[in-house]
């Protein structure tokens, strides 16, 4: 729960900050890493950024989940692309197609390599992401495995048909649906036309097919991106409710 | 939604950034979320020049009626200046 802390813990706070990490290809790349102020072994987490880029919201998102007793890495998936602000960056990312799917993919099997080696890290991990970065946390927990619990934030095109498959996104998330071996957390806001709620129900079926353990919450009054409080497709209610749900089910998977 | 509506194609002329003039050699027109224009999408114009660096760009978001009267103004001006001879 959001705001549920003790005001008297020791343990309250977090030191953040970027640093490199051996990324795909063994390309050292940036990454955002947040870590919770404790003594004690706590769970890791790979946050996948969205498409507008490695983003001050991403890095805001980052300290939440470290507030919360996580160890965050958060990967720049742009970071071969150049550096400059997050908008110049991901306009360049933009006119080249986007990221590829097999970079971001190796650039997360990295990232969990690197929480799972690291001391602070008990080995429980999880993967989370909103908008293009929850089709990708979908897809790297479908097609690496090993990860606790994954958690997809309105992630559009994880069903595509064929004539919306690029050089960059070659291949349907939801094709991969049979090799997912984590339980899945989807939140999704039904007046999004990305993914719209005809293809949230598609994608439960699919789940629904293979016996997948997963979850799935759809709110009334939101659009794409109901997170996003820099927006105007912000949702207050919907998005500490939704919060609250993240919460919950990274606990109940990755600190038990 | 991420849209990921983009096209981009070589263009020559010249843009004014936040360091002045420069040469633009390439043109991008998306459809995606917007970063500045306080609605979630927006047509997203980008005039670049990676060669100078990712600063070196000249960004415009416009809404959908704003793009297709830009559009039709680029047409007409475009067949005016045809017809006026005077083409470079």
């Amino acid at each position: 729960m959001w705001n549920s802390f003790k005001t008297d813990d020791d343990h309250l706070g977090i030191s953040a900050g970027i640093t490199t990490y051996r990324a795909g290809n063994g390309d050292e790349t940036h990454t955002y890493v947040v870590r919770p102020t404790t003594d004690g072994p706590v769970p890791g987490i790979v946050l996948v950024h969205h498409m507008p880029g490695w983003d001050e919201f991403t890095q805001e998102f980052a300290e939440r989940l470290g507030r919360h007793g996580y160890l965050v890495t958060c990967p720049d998936l742009y970071c071969r692309f150049g550096h400059g602000t997050p908008d110049d960056v991901a306009a360049k990312v933009r006119s080249e197609g986007g990221v590829h799917d097999d970079s971001v993919v190796a650039d997360c099997e990295a990232a969990a390599q690197w929480l799972r080696q690291d001391p602070q890290c008990s080995g429980k991990l999880g993967i989370i992401g909103p908008c293009s970065g929850g089709r990708h946390a979908l897809l790297v927990a479908s097609r690496v495995g090993g990860f606790d619990a994954v958690v997809d934030l309105w992630g559009g095109g994880v069903i595509m048909p064929d004539d919306q498959l690029t050089p960059a996104r070659p291949v349907a998330p939801i094709t991969y649906t049979a090799d997912l071996d984590a339980p899945l957390l989807g939140i999704f806001g039904n007046d999004d036309q990305s993914p719209t709620p005809a293809q949230v129900d598609e994608h439960q079926a699919e789940l629904e097919k293979h016996g997948k353990t997963f979850e799935f919450h759809r709110y009334d009054g939101a659009g794409h991106g109901f997170f996003y409080y820099h927006t105007p497709m912000y949702r207050q209610e919907q998005a500490m409710d939704a919060w609250d749900k993240v919460f919950t089910f990274f606990d109940s998977h990755l600190k038990r | 939604m991420c849209t990921m509506i983009a096209v981009t194609s070589p263009v020559t002329g010249t843009g004014k950034g936040a360091e002045g003039w420069f040469p633009i050699t390439q043109a991008t027109v998306g459809y995606d979320h917007a970063t500045h224009s306080g609605t979630a999408h927006a047509l997203l114009l980008d005039f670049t020049n990676y060669d100078l660096g990712l600063d070196a760009r000249v960004a415009v978001e416009l809404d959908l009626d704003s793009g297709r009267a830009l559009l039709a103004q680029l047409q007409s001006a475009i067949e005016a200046a045809e017809a006026s001879g005077q083409v470079a």
